[in-house]
């Protein structure tokens, strides 16, 4: 760990730029101090790298493996059925594209709130959301029983508006779009700067092909006024988009199930349901990912426990307000004592969905409140426990969501047992298949950001730079 | 067979008067109630007039309205719209109906396109309740398809394209009726078929496609009766004609479809859904089929 943090070290680098400018990059321009903890990823190979990453891709092959296992013997392989034709998968997309909120709750909302506490932390969100948000895509091939058919979804002549497959589509394509201009933009006097340092300090192979990649992105980035008032200006555009269209996906995600007439999926409150859940989930993994690159490369004196307290207190926010979406949803269905809605409720309350419900309620209900709420827990293990679980639990709850609507049944025939439970109820059962694409997923998170930050500095020097004078006055 | 997506209109016109008003409206939307389409169009409409009224006005005139009017497509009247009687008095539970459904369209144990549900009535006292397909006139599967595989043709018959399925079964979600039917697995092995593959006659079916209830399409051209109404025994279920107002069953006997329906109090299946089913019951235990909440 340095013995600065990086406040300290930023109060002696001179000259400043004016405030509210991005840094200036002339030739007698100081290098920020902090270039070389943004540069290590990039320049050095830890012990650990190339072994994490064989694992990793190992995982993830075999997820591809499990996938053309299904391919070849068909959806049913996964433990699906007519009375339960959706369930992991849809779960999986839901919980993957969701987290990929935590980048545009960091960079964009904190950001327009003017939170300027979020600097150190920006990259890495960002480039979550980057790597996250395709990985959730992905979900759409396995989901798919035909998924050699999936380029009729970008074929215009098959295209049917009406449909909330094909809104979902659009939604998510334009957010991956903003996502990546998201992740691009703020780049550009970073690569400017890290080009200008590997010139100074690296003349290895990589930070030669690593120059070349920063030259593509920030070489015409000069820092000038001008330049500096349009980026500013750009990144400010994009955070003010990136919300409605964050809104937008998960919204549209919930209306491929609530725009039906089945019990559990016609629910007016799944839009914010499910745009809630996804900022949840999204910070929590936030939090994972800011954890595990400070240990991973020592940033200590960056992400500071603080940051972590106070996108505890983020995530308490949004765990609150999912629970609270949660509860009502199931009073009013519950309460209304309609066969096909109660049912449902009862099920998943006291039914055959107790264990996956009641874990969601522990794990992402009480405990992050719990850890937040008393002193003594508030610190950097402490929420970085509760983000773990609340990863976990989030993607419980959407197979809570998915699952027990899909295999109620919607015309009873109540031999044996009438009433609330009667029927014959569907039942999904895992297998290794669906388990192993969806660890697979996991994995390629990690691998991927390991891949990422290879090739990008890990902190945004820029924006440290710019930020850090504000911070410091109110410190 | 001209496939359109749209209703088709005033169809069963001609003896709607003798139908009693429960089952009158035949192939007419109920005037107060909006369907889905029209849901969309009007919600759709309402933003895209706020932005077209004046320049619509500009371009076309006052006359402008007339003139489009001309030019849409002409009312179409198709020669047959298929509908189904099942008259719940005689039905055992025999399940002949789904093992030769099964048996012509070479489907799975679990692929039962015409379903035979044991229900409880009112009394306590089970019933049997055969569900094929109930050929919507606003059918719910139609419009959630991402890549247009649902269609509804002129004759009234919903039908997949398993050609062009990729298998997201946002379809079988929005079906009320638990109608519809996922190839999970491989299809069975399909003897030499009378008919070619096509979405009137999907067989063999296709691996990772969705499949249902066809109402034997391919045959009714030729004046067979599809298979599950031949196959019944008691006479059950009959494949009805709503323009010709006749209805068939598979023992010999032919009916008026209207006064049928109507002498004997015919009743659609979830009518409350929007979705104008042209199955039409024949309760004769105290049936509620209105909704789902028959379970009690």
């Amino acid at each position: 760990m340095t013995d600065h943090t990086y406040h300290s070290a930023s109060s002696v680098s001179e000259p400043r730029s004016t405030p509210g400018a991005l840094v200036t990059l002339t030739e007698s321009s100081a290098m920020p101090p902090y270039m070389q903890e943004a540069m290590r990823p990039v320049l050095e190979t830890p012990r650990w790298w190339w072994p994490s990453v064989a694992v990793l891709s190992a995982i993830v092959i075999a997820g591809i493996g499990a996938w053309a296992v299904q391919v070849t013997d068909g959806l049913g392989v996964s433990g699906y059925s007519d009375k339960a034709f959706w369930a992991v998968y849809e779960a999986d997309l839901v919980a993957f594209i969701g987290v990929s909120y935590g980048g545009a709750v960091v960079s964009a909302i904190l950001r327009l709130t003017n939170a300027t506490w979020r600097a150190p932390l920006t990259r890495i969100a960002e480039a979550t959301a980057l790597v996250t948000l395709p990985v959730g895509m992905l979900f759409i091939i396995p989901h798919l029983g035909s998924p050699w058919r999936i380029w009729e979804l970008v074929w215009p002549p098959y295209w049917n508006l009406s449909s909330p497959i094909l809104w979902d589509f659009f939604a998510v394509s334009t957010y991956l779009l903003a996502t990546a201009v998201f992740f691009y933009l703020p780049l550009i006097p970073d690569a400017a700067l890290a080009r200008r340092w590997l010139g100074e300090h690296e003349t290895s192979i990589r930070a030669r092909v690593c120059r070349q990649l920063y030259t593509l992105i920030g070489g015409r980035w000069r820092g000038t006024p001008e330049q500096s008032k349009l980026l500013n200006g750009a990144i400010g555009l994009v955070a003010i988009m990136i919300i409605p269209m964050a809104v937008s996906v998960h919204s549209v995600l919930s209306f491929a199930f609530a725009s039906s007439s089945r019990p559990g999926y016609l629910e007016t409150i799944f839009p914010v349901y499910f745009v809630v859940a996804a900022l949840y989930s999204g910070v929590a993994l936030v939090v994972i990912a800011l954890a595990a690159c400070r240990r991973l490369w020592k940033l200590d004196a960056f992400i500071e426990p603080r940051h972590f307290v106070r996108l505890g207190f983020v995530m308490l926010a949004f765990g609150a307000a999912y629970l609270y979406l949660t509860f009502t949803e199931y009073l009013v269905d519950g309460y209304s004592g309609t066969v096909g809605n109660a049912a449902w409720v009862h099920q998943i309350l006291v039914g055959r969905y107790w264990i996956p419900f009641w874990f969601y309620f522990v794990a992402a209900g009480v405990f992050p409140i719990a850890i937040m709420a008393i002193r003594a827990t508030r610190t950097v293990a402490g929420v970085v426990t509760a983000a773990a679980l609340v990863v976990v639990a989030m993607w419980v709850k959407r197979l809570v969501i998915v699952i027990p609507p899909a295999t109620e049944p919607i015309v009873r025939s109540p031999l044996g047992s009438a009433g609330l439970l009667g029927g014959n109820w569907g039942t999904y059962h895992f297998t290794w298949e669906p388990v192993t694409i969806t660890l697979a997923a996991t994995a390629a998170i990690p691998l991927l950001l390991l891949i990422v930050f290879r090739f990008v500095p890990i902190l945004p020097v820029a924006e440290m730079e710019e930020l850090a004078m504000p911070e410091e006055g109110l410190r | 067979m001209t496939r359109i997506t749209t209703d088709t209109g005033q169809i069963g016109a001609g003896g709607g008067d003798d139908l009693n008003p429960q089952v009158a409206d035949g192939g007419k939307r109920h005037s107060g109630s909006l369907g889905r389409r029209e849901f969309l169009l009007t919600a759709a409409g309402g933003l895209g007039l706020a932005a077209l009224a004046g320049v619509t006005e500009e371009l076309v005139g006052p006359s402008g309205n007339s003139q489009l009017a001309s030019m849409s497509v002409p009312e179409q009247v198709a020669t047959h719209q298929w509908a189904m009687v099942i008259d719940l008095r005689y039905c055992n539970g025999c399940k002949l109906c789904t093992a030769g459904c099964q048996a012509a369209h070479y489907l799975h144990q679990d692929q039962t396109w015409i379903r035979v549900f044991t229900m409880r009535n009112a009394a306590g006292d089970t019933y049997h309740m055969p569900r094929p397909c109930m050929m919507c006139e606003d059918p719910p599967c139609v419009p959630v398809c991402p890549v247009s595989a649902n269609f509804r043709t002129d004759e009234g018959l919903v039908l997949v394209d398993q050609s062009r399925c990729i298998g997201t079964r946002i379809c079988m979600n929005s079906c009320p009726y638990e109608a519809r039917y996922f190839n999970w697995t491989s299809p069975l092995a399909v003897a030499r078929q009378p008919f070619p593959q096509e979405p009137e006659w999907p067989v063999p079916q296709v691996e990772g496609t969705v499949g249902k209830c066809i109402f034997c399409a391919a045959m009714l051209p030729s004046g067979q009766l599809p298979e599950c109404v031949t196959r019944c025994p008691m006479g059950v279920l009959y494949l009805g004609d709503l323009e010709a107002d006749v209805a068939v069953n598979g023992i010999g006997n032919t009916v008026k479809l209207s006064e049928f329906i109507a002498d004997n109090d015919g009743v659609k299946f979830k009518e409350s859904y929007g979705t104008h089913p042209r199955v039409f019951y024949i309760p004769g235990h105290g049936q509620d089929l209105e909704a789902d909440a028959d379970a009690t």
